[in-house]
This record gives C-alpha cells, sequence and structure tokens, in this order.
C-alpha cells in the first residue's frame, strides 16, 4: 500500500513538474557488462564462454521545504544474455526523507550500510544481498522501512521496523556462479507469515576522537538462508531456508594517523547452532607512493566464524591480503586486489578489480575473479570452473 | 665620546622597538586571522577546470559549507556534483591546528561512510594540482612565519611572508605567500616541495567583499612548474551565516548531503 501510494507521489511529481522552489533531478548510468569464462562449464546446462549483459539505474530526487524533506527513487533493471534469473527489476530506493533538529526519518524503500571491514561485511544486515548482480555480494536489494534516527550528543540511535522481505537473488539453471543443482524457486520460512513476517532493527554508532564505534542488533528473518538438500525423484535438489534469528553485531574503527584498525563481531542465534564471527584487520596507507601522487594502502584481514566444520561456511579459518592503488589523476583511475585464503585447506579466491574515467561520463572497469578449490565438497567447490575475467562500460548522466 | 654613547642608546632602543622578521611575520597572520573571524558559516559553490600539459580539459563542479570553529580548526562538508560518476559522493572533515584532522568520506552507491586516514595531506584533491592542505583552513598556529619584504602584485601593495608549516604530513617544506596589505588575503602562493624545489604556483584575483568585512576570491589558478598542470578553481554564490550548525556537519548529514 505504502509502495503503491509513493509510486502515485512519484508519478505525479514526474507529470506535473514542480514549483520554482524545489529542487529536483535525475541523474543514474548505462552500462554494458561483458564476462568472459575461461574454463567450461561445470554444469551441462549452464552456458559457456562469453555473456552479455545490460543494465540500467535512473536515479530522481526531489527535496522541499528547504531541503528538510526529500524524496529519493533508484530503479535499477538488468537485461542478461543468458540467465533469466540475472535479467531482473529491482527498487533500490523510494524513500521519503523529513529532517529535524535531532532527529530524521525515513519511510519507504531504503539502502542501509552498516560496518567498516574490506573482505567482507558480517554486521551489514538491513538489505538482502542481490547476488546474482556480483559474487561480490555488494550489491543490494532494496528494503522497505520505517526508519526513525535520534541524533544526540551521546551518539546516534537508529531504529528499524523492516516489513516485507525479498529472497535472495541466486543464478538460474542457466547461469554461472552457482551451486550444483541451482537454488531452487520453493522457498521455505520458518515463520508462518513467511515473507511477510516484519523484522526490527537497532543500532547505536558513535565516535570518540580516533575511535568510531557501532552496536546493532537484529531481529527477523535471516538474510541468508539454510540450503536444505532433499532427494526428489528429479533428481538432489536445494531449497532456501529462511530462519528467524536474533543478530548482535558490533563494529569499531581506530583511525591513527594512516592506519585503519578495522573489527566487526557478529553473534547470530536462530540458525541451526547459535554461532560467533570475526572479521578483524587493518589498512595502512602509503601516501605519494615512489614521489608520484600515487596513494597505495595494504590491507590484511583474518575472518573466523566458529562453525569451523559445517561446508556452508565460506570464510571460517582464512586470510585476506590485498591491496588498493589509487592514481589520484584526472581519470580517478584506481586498482585493487587481493587474495581470500583458506587456512585450512588450499581454497584460494583471487580478486582484481580496475577502473578509470574516460572523458567526462563514462568509466570503464575491469573485473576478475579466479578461483582455485583446494577440496572438493568445500563451500567454492561448485564454482571452481567460474574463473571469469568482465569488462564493463558505463555512461553516467 | 658622548656622541657615540647617545648613538648606541638610540640604536639599542631602535633594536628593542623593532620587530624580528618572524615577529612580523606572525603579526600579519594573527592580523589576518582576526580579520576573517566571525563569519560563522559559510558556503559557496567551486567548478574546478583541470588542464594538463596538451591543454585537455576535465571539469570537477562541487558545493562546500564550512562551520567556523573557535579555538580549533574549521568544519568542512564538500558536496560532488560532476563528474557524474562521482556524483553524491560527500567529504566531512573537522580540521585541527596541529592534530590530524578527523575526515570521512559518503559513497553513495553502497550507501557506505568511511573514516580515512588524513595523512593525504599533500595528496592530490580530486586528480587536480590543488592539495587537501591547500584548500583546508588557514590556522595561524599550523605554521611559522618570516616576513621577508614588501612587494606589489599586479599593482596591489602586499606583504611577503615565508611561511612553513608546523604539523606532520605536509608535501612543501616551505611556502612565500603574497599578502594584501588592504585585504589581509593571499594574492600569490608559491610552493616549494619536501626537497625545496619549486613547485607550484597559485595566483588568487577577483577579491570581493561580503558583510562588508569578509574578503573572498572569485578565481584560483594553480600551476604546477613540474608537471605543467594547470587547475583553475571558480568560486560562486558566496553565503555567510546562514545559520548552520554542528548538526549540518556530522556523519547523519553527511549521509544526506545532496
Amino acid at each position: 500500500m505504502v509502495l503503491k501510494r509513493m509510486v502515485r507521489v512519484v508519478l505525479c511529481l514526474l507529470l506535473f513538474g514542480f514549483g520554482q522552489a524545489m529542487a529536483s533531478e535525475w541523474s543514474g548510468y548505462v552500462a554494458a557488462e561483458y564476462r568472459g569464462f575461461t574454463q567450461s562449464k561445470l554444469d551441462d546446462s549452464q552456458f559457456d564462454n562469453g555473456n552479455l549483459s545490460v543494465s540500467f539505474e535512473p536515479e530522481f530526487y526531489h527535496s522541499w521545504n528547504d531541503g528538510d524533506d526529500s524524496l529519493t527513487f533508484v530503479l535499477f533493471a538488468r537485461w542478461d544474455e543468458h540467465d533469466p534469473q540475472r535479467s531482473h527489476i529491482d527498487i533500490r530506493e523510494l524513500v521519503w526523507l523529513h529532517v529535524a533538529q535531532d532527529w530524521e526519518l525515513r519511510v519507504g524503500i531504503d539502502k542501509v550500510f552498516w560496518g567498516v571491514t574490506e573482505s567482507q561485511h558480517l554486521v551489514d544486515i538491513i538489505n538482502q544481498t542481490d547476488l546474482v548482480e556480483n559474487l561480490d555480494g555488494e550489491q543490494k536489494l532494496g528494503q522497505t522501512m520505517l526508519n526513525l534516527s535520534f541524533i544526540k550528543d551521546w551518539g546516534v540511535l537508529d531504529l528499524y521496523v523492516l516489513p516485507g522481505f525479498h529472497e535472495r537473488t541466486f543464478p538460474g539453471k542457466d547461469g554461472r556462479f552457482r551451486s550444483i543443482p541451482e537454488i531452487d524457486d520453493h522457498t521455505f520460512y520458518e515463520s508462518s507469515a513467511k515473507d511477510k513476517h516484519v523484522d526490527y532493527a537497532l543500532r547505536w554508532s558513535q565516535t570518540f576522537d580516533d575511535w568510531d564505534v557501532g552496536i546493532s542488533h537484529f531481529y527477523g528473518t535471516s538474510r541468508e538462508p539454510r540450503v536444505m538438500p532433499s532427494i526428489t525423484p528429479a533428481g538432489l535438489r536445494l531449497t532456501p531456508y529462511y530462519d528467524i534469528i536474533n543478530q548482535t553485531g558490533l563494529d569499531v574503527q581506530a583511525t591513527l594517523d594512516e592506519w585503519l584498525w578495522k573489527f566487526e563481531v557478529i553473534h547470530r542465534s536462530g540458525q541451526g547452532e547459535t554461532f560467533n564471527a570475526v572479521t578483524g584487520g587493518f589498512e595502512y596507507t602509503f601516501v605519494g607512493v615512489m614521489d608520484t601522487a600515487a596513494d597505495f594502502g595494504v590491507i590484511a584481514e583474518y575472518l573466523y566464524d566458529d562453525r569451523g566444520s559445517n561446508p556452508a561456511v565460506a570464510f571460517d579459518n582464512d586470510i585476506f591480503v590485498g591491496g588498493r592503488l589509487a592514481m589520484n589523476d584526472a581519470a580517478s583511475s584506481e586498482l585493487l586486489f587481493g587474495i581470500i585464503s583458506d587456512v585450512n585447506d588450499n581454497t584460494r579466491f583471487y580478486n582484481i578489480e580496475a577502473s578509470r574515467r574516460f572523458g567526462d561520463s563514462w568509466v570503464l572497469s575491469l573485473e576478475g575473479r579466479f578461483i582455485s578449490a583446494g577440496s572438493t565438497g568445500g563451500p567454492f567447490s561448485s564454482i571452481r570452473k567460474d574463473d571469469v575475467i568482465q569488462l564493463e562500460l558505463a555512461r553516467h548522466f | 665620546m658622548k656622541n657615540l654613547s647617545i648613538l648606541i642608546l638610540i640604536l639599542s632602543s631602535a633594536f628593542a622597538y623593532a620587530q624580528t622578521p618572524e615577529e612580523k611575520g606572525l603579526e600579519i597572520a594573527v592580523e589576518a586571522d582576526k580579520r576573517d573571524q566571525g563569519f560563522a558559516d559559510s558556503s559557496s559553490k567551486m567548478t574546478m577546470t583541470l588542464k594538463n600539459a596538451n591543454g585537455d580539459e576535465s571539469i570537477r563542479k562541487m558545493r562546500s559549507k564550512t562551520l567556523e570553529v573557535n579555538g580549533d580548526g574549521d568544519k568542512g562538508l564538500t558536496i560532488f556534483d560532476k563528474p557524474s560518476d562521482i556524483k553524491g559522493t560527500a567529504f566531512l572533515s573537522f580540521t585541527h591546528i596541529l592534530d590530524a584532522d578527523d575526515q570521512w568520506l559518503y559513497l553513495p552507491a553502497l550507501k557506505r561512510v568511511k573514516r580515512i586516514s588524513s595523512k593525504n595531506k599533500s595528496g592530490p584533491f580530486m586528480g587536480s594540482e590543488f592539495a587537501f592542505e591547500d584548500l583546508s583552513s588557514r590556522e595561524v598556529e599550523k605554521y611559522a612565519y618570516l616576513y621577508i619584504k614588501d612587494e606589489a602584485v599586479d599593482g596591489e601593495d602586499a606583504f611577503v611572508i615565508e611561511v612553513r608549516p608546523n604539523y606532520k604530513y605536509s608535501g612543501y617544506t616551505r611556502s612565500v605567500v603574497w599578502i594584501s596589505k588592504e585585504k589581509y588575503q593571499p594574492l600569490k602562493i608559491v610552493y616549494y616541495d619536501r626537497k625545496n624545489s619549486l613547485l607550484k604556483t597559485m595566483s588568487v584575483s577577483g577579491y570581493q567583499q561580503y558583510l562588508g568585512q569578509y574578503w573572498r576570491p572569485d578565481m584560483m589558478v594553480m600551476s604546477n612548474h613540474q608537471t605543467k598542470k594547470e587547475t583553475r578553481l571558480d568560486f560562486t554564490d558566496y553565503q555567510f551565516k546562514t545559520g548552520l550548525t554542528e548538526r549540518d556537519f556530522n556523519k547523519s548529514s553527511l549521509k544526506r548531503a545532496r
């Protein structure tokens, strides 16, 4: 209902224009992406070689009341050559924001990020992962919410009511980067309310000089499903199961000159055995390397999950080592690379991302992901043939 | 003999009253700071035109807000509008006189606020010839001063002082500043790199006075003598005392800065 009404408000605003005193603007991007797979598919129904895809993300922003009220609308759409599951549309944002002296209210669909570490985002839980977008899980689906934020001397307190749940998107039968077999369309929930269960969250965050600290709690439908195997006449079937969980999180960053120390820990119950997971490490930046304007950051993080024996846990005892090179040039050229390696078996996950701007509105990005799976049956076993080189050209407006 | 002692008396009293170059340099800096006090808050729009040695140009647009902080460095919020791919990116800084500044960057695509290291004072701002330290607030205690001489810039009388940073991580050993005698604002700054070689020259022009007190330039041009690159920074829409408060300069306001 809220959504329908907001869509109508947006349409009215678009159709009938705005008064002079109000600020409104369009922006966004269109991008073409090519993925080249260097190895043959592992499963017959997957595609081989290359894949083309096009995405579009328009954004509309309108503010009134001297900027104290605003409406933001961000739509995302992708068409994919081979995988119908990856062709999708999502409302990333459709949110009304009201700002007062010591509080802010957000109503609608929005995106929220919590946390500090680089290799994974344990604490970040409000939005569902749009996994078909990218294996790195950084892309998120919009989440319906009511968010009241109190900005006080003692910190910022955010309260969230989260009605409506999005299932995680998974690559389809034809797609790469998937389990074998693919994740089934049928979904099971612990709650009888299924995807109508109302979730709640709160977070307190504060800055103490060089320290930025956040403590959060989430109660509701787990964004991460458990994958339940079952044997059917058609063979093995993998079904996502969404538990009701409680998750408490802590994130801390200490910024001490060129050292950034980062730490995240979560405690989650309700999803099988209660567990804890930790990511912690540092980023050290060399400014002006070799007498150039470039900065080079070295990042090292340790990833731990105390469900070590559970094969579904990707990073139970892993080390991430990476580097970030920022050229600080007019084209904003950047290079990010890293390796996550499992301490127990020899699974290694290599990742490289580079980007630069051409002219005023074109951005070219290159991504490479390479997996060397130590043992079959490990968490990356089914994507061990999915080494990929991805090239994306985006036009921003 | 009597004449000599009178001469000594005259000379010594003259020395007692004469300032050392350090004192005179500091006096000019203190006066410049005093004349710019009390603006409370300010905002402006900026267009940066980057030009490389071949003459290729690229444009950046941004808006900046400043909150005057008494007894410490100012607070600043910069919102980027162009190029389009970084639209919505915003930068929050709490500058301090000698301690490291506190800096946060907002990345709109991920909705992520990142606390960043402020060691990058010497780094280029947005790929331009301006370093972060060239654009941050100039508190008196940040530098040591030395008066050199008087010299006009384009017919405008000015003091010439040498300025050496007292803070860590500066990209300069020193800079030489021409300060207008009328406006107590810089007309020209010549920067020397860490090896004390000539690095850059900044020319400041188009000063206008606001609220009958505060002089602000319309244009700054930074020329890098080593790379032959140049950045021109144009300012428009200056506003003062608009009622900004601490509330407009925190992580919550950074997240929704547009």
